[in-house]
């Protein structure tokens, strides 16, 4: 193409500088690529979340000085329910036992939940487990049951979690038993304890990971 | 790797072409086989960068259209939001608050063009109509968006032109409450206007547009000259002599075009995005509030010279209808003008004086429409002169000529008034 | 040679339309209703910060400024969340919160005849150079509820609520034509407050650059960003021209 006289009638001047063509063609090319590349990196992140919704997803404070041992405090954080649980001795003394009948029972699985929740009771301290009360199967909100008696749905139960939706289970640190469609531990949120009264959910504790 | 990819996309196209044969000859047709004369002047790029504008506001009016929440109690939250919130939203804004002003300059000057040239004569008739349903369009499209923000402008502005359709004999009021689906412009206005504004006119104009380009192009490009290029051909090729390739030399051209007019809408949307609050008025960062009416309701710039039409006719109906019949009337120039000549170049010097008194009418009454006379007349007059009646007689004046733009333009050419020069066969240059 | 005074010729056509533009830009941008211009900085934010203290000791009882929000102001002025709260947030707002006065509605439109408007786009309606001027054109008027007027803004609702930083201007009448009413010829200062006259100008200077950034806080990077986006696109342009040039050397 590049090399056609243009058929205007008159004489073409002087010889084509193909080399120069493609030159310029190509530099304009990449120039004006790179400036339209650049220029939908704005519509691209508008799409991220809004100065409002950042400020809607801002930590939470939680008060926790009247969950009683053995109860449940839950509260809302990025829209999800998080489970504020006040585990007795009974409760935390359970977790060695099921170690055998669960998928992940050191939480290897790193997404599932901060380093300093990378131990026995997923928790920075043993009694207070922080949880986001999601499924980690399908997305719904499994059942509280603390007690520790046989159930219809385990006759060994030790107390935990139990997902009414397709019958996934959890012991009481959220660790996701064997043989249920539930692939992974419950998810432990960023928190941390801004005194013993409250806990603030979405922030790491200073120092931590 | 270049290798690879290069054969295929070339083994993608022969499949494609096997089963859509038109699609290469079409491409052919309209790009590289498309000889546009070579002559195009300044005057030409405006047809290019009407359509990059038309792209942007597309484009921009989607992704506002995520953010903005139609409704009188959420829309003016919500562009707030997107100006504060959203993530480089308010760039977004400012892209298509900018593109809109800049949309009509393009297609003013492009229509002025047509004026000049003679662009609008056969066999380009029907290429000027449908440009003449665009602008149309046009100016439905902007009147809808400047209300949707909902700022006290939009809302008084929507109520002073929705009542001008009450002008109507008989089913005037019926009309207007019908177009409201209220008795003030209000929630439900609002709603369908978003409708109309970000669904039903865009694919209109992208319709228009289409036919517009390929009405164009059946016929071939006017030029500066007025000259048919497709009168003379290459004996061997049939090629016009005085034709180019539009691919590559008007893509190249209109490029650096393009080019050159993004930097003057950086400068305006990166320092000066109201433009003093020419392109987005000050009022309308008010909200619609229906009992406190802005000390000056008029509306945007573009707007001005219709508006002034309008004002400057004290009965309502006949204004109205003078101010559409200065509209309609465009419609008609391939009609009124009965000179065989077509560029302003060679044309008789009555054509070159009558189209410069036509454009500074235009501009005058643009300027009367933004208020100018209450500035102007004391400036001129004195601080005591009578304002209105001032305007409004000069008003009449303008009128005259505006009107007698087109009375002249058919006496002059009808009766073989005009003394024009011999046209060239072949296209000018300055080389 | 004549191709590149074709090219000059139009260059110079649209560097001037460059020109006017720019031109009327700032020509329009200060027009105002022949109001001196306030020449408000809004990157200037230690104008901006001062603005922001003033604000909150003395407007922020009655006007909200509904659009911005503590941790916006936190971020754009530079200020921990922690100072933001504890020196503008006085009604123990949390740091994700809007800004709203806690003034009931009710009760200020019976105080003062009005509900004091919101003031997020005031600088955008007004114009900055209205507001600044507003701020320093209150005289002593007692025909008024408030005992305020003011030559910007006549028998407006508004109390004087800066008195203390500018003192009291006092308003000198021009004789009164036959028929009409005496009009106001220019205001002195009957009292000088805390501040003089022009550290007062500095104040309401500071005041006007805090509202005229809250009216639109993208104005801090939208020139900073203009000026890599004209350079990319004048150097753009000086490459499609160089492209056009080399391929229209077939054409002439």
């Amino acid at each position: 193409m590049a090399n056609d006289v243009v058929d205007h009638g008159g004489a073409g001047h002087g010889v084509v500088d193909h080399g120069r063509r493609r030159f310029l063609t190509a530099t304009t090319a990449v120039v004006g690529g790179a400036g339209a590349l650049i220029a939908i990196v704005p519509f691209i992140k508008s799409w991220e979340p809004s100065e409002r919704a950042k400020n809607a997803g801002a930590p939470v404070l939680a008060d926790i000085s009247k969950v009683e041992p053995g109860q449940r405090l839950s509260i809302a954080w990025r829209g999800q329910p998080v489970w504020l649980i006040n585990r007795t001795k009974a409760l935390l003394d359970t977790l060695p036992q099921v170690d055998n009948r669960l998928k992940d029972p050191k939480s290897e699985n790193a997404d599932q939940q901060p380093k300093y929740a990378q131990n026995e009771t997923r928790s920075l301290k043993p009694e207070w487990l922080v949880v986001i009360g999601i499924c980690t199967h399908l997305g719904c909100s499994p059942e509280f049951v603390p007690d520790i008696k046989p159930e219809p749905f385990d006759p060994d139960w030790k107390g935990g979690f139990f997902c009414p939706c397709h019958k996934s289970r959890y012991d009481i640190a959220g660790r996701v038993f064997q043989g249920v469609p539930a692939p992974a531990n419950l998810v432990v949120p960023p928190y941390k304890f801004v005194n013993d009264k409250q806990i603030m959910i979405g922030v790491n504790p200073e120092g931590a990971a | 790797m270049a290798n690879i990819f290069t054969s295929a996309c070339r083994g993608i196209g022969n499949w494609v072409t096997d089963r859509a044969p038109g699609m290469m000859p079409m491409y052919r047709k309209h790009m590289t086989e498309y000889y546009a004369p070579k002559n195009f002047n300044f005057w030409y790029y405006f047809g290019s960068l009407a359509l990059v504008v038309l792209v942007n506001q597309i484009f921009t009016g989607i992704f506002l259209t995520m953010f903005y929440k139609p409704g009188a109690a959420t829309a003016f939250d919500s562009v707030e939001y997107i100006m504060r919130d959203v993530q480089w939203g308010w760039l977004i804004r400012y892209m298509h608050e900018v593109g809109a002003s800049m949309f009509f300059i393009v297609v003013y000057l492009h229509m002025f063009r047509g004026l000049m040239y003679g662009s609008f004569k056969k066999p380009r008739e029907l290429v000027w109509l449908l440009g003449m349903l665009i602008f149309l369009t046009l100016m439905a499209e902007a009147f809808m968006g400047y209300v949707l923000p909902w700022g006290n402008m939009s809302f008084w502005g929507a109520k002073v032109i929705i009542s001008l359709f009450g002008a109507i004999p008989f089913i005037g009021d019926a009309l207007v409450q019908w177009i409201m689906g209220d008795f003030n412009p209000a929630d439900a206005t609002l709603n369908r206007f978003f409708a109309l504004h970000v669904v039903a006119l865009p694919l209109v104009l992208l319709l228009l547009v289409v036919l517009h380009i390929a009405a164009l192009h059946e016929v071939g490009s006017n030029n500066p000259d007025g000259v048919e290029i497709k009168k003379n051909k290459d004996p061997v090729t049939h090629v016009p002599l005085d034709g180019i390739r539009f691919h590559p030399y008007y893509t190249v051209k209109d490029l650096f075009g393009v080019g050159f007019f993004l930097i003057i809408c950086a400068f305006i949307i990166f320092f000066q995005p109201t433009l003093g609050g020419w392109f987005l008025e000050n009022d309308n960062f008010i909200p619609a509030n229906n009992l406190v009416t802005p000390a000056e309701i008029k509306p945007v710039w573009y707007f001005t010279p219709f508006y002034a039409i309008l004002r400057v006719i004290p009965s309502k109906g006949l204004g109205v209808f003078v101010m559409f019949a200065s509209i309609i009337v465009l419609f008609l120039v391939p009609w009124l003008d009965r000179g065989p000549v077509k560029s302003i170049r060679y044309r008789g010097l009555g054509y070159k004086v009558a189209l410069g008194v036509f454009a500074v009418t235009f501009l005058l009454f643009g300027a009367i429409g933004a208020g100018k006379s209450a500035e102007w007349i004391p400036a001129i007059f004195g601080a005591s002169a009578d304002v209105s009646g001032i305007e409004m007689h000069f008003g009449w004046f303008l009128l005259a000529c505006y009107f007698g733009f087109f009375a002249f333009l058919w006496a002059y050419t009808y009766f073989g008034y005009e003394k024009t020069k011999p046209v060239p066969e072949r296209v000018t240059t300055h080389a | 040679m004549l191709k590149s005074v074709i090219g000059l010729r139009r260059f110079s056509i649209l560097l001037g339309a460059l020109g006017i533009f720019a031109g009327a830009g700032s020509a329009v941008a200060q027009e105002a209703e022949g109001l001196t211009p306030a020449n408000v900085r809004v990157e200037n934010i230690a104008s901006v910060q001062r603005g922001a203290r003033i604000y909150f000791n003395y407007c922020s009882g009655c006007h909200s400024i509904k659009y911005m929000s503590y941790s916006r102001l936190s971020e754009d002025l530079k200020l921990s969340p922690d100072d933001v709260l504890a020196s503008f947030a006085f009604t123990g707002a949390k740091i994700g919160d809007q800004v709203v006065s806690n003034m009931p509605e009710a009760n200020s439109a019976l105080w003062f005849g009005k509900t004091p408007p919101d003031l997020s786009l005031e600088a955008r309606a007004k114009g900055p150079d209205w507001i600044y001027h507003y701020l320093k054109s209150f005289y002593l008027d007692p025909t008024r509820p408030t005992g305020w007027n003011n030559t910007v803004f006549p028998n407006v609702s508004m109390p004087n609520v800066l008195w203390e930083l500018q003192g009291q201007q006092r308003a000198v009448m021009a004789p009164a034509k036959a028929g009409e009413d005496a009009q106001v010829e220019k205001l002195e200062l009957a009292v000088p407050g805390a501040e003089s006259p022009a550290a007062y100008d500095d104040t309401a200077r500071d005041v006007t650059a805090f509202l005229a950034y809250v009216g639109e806080p993208a104005a801090l990077v939208r020139e900073s960003t203009g000026l890599w986006v004209v350079l990319y696109l004048a150097f753009f342009t000086f490459l499609a021209w160089l492209l056009k040039h080399e391929f229209w050397k077939d054409v002439h």
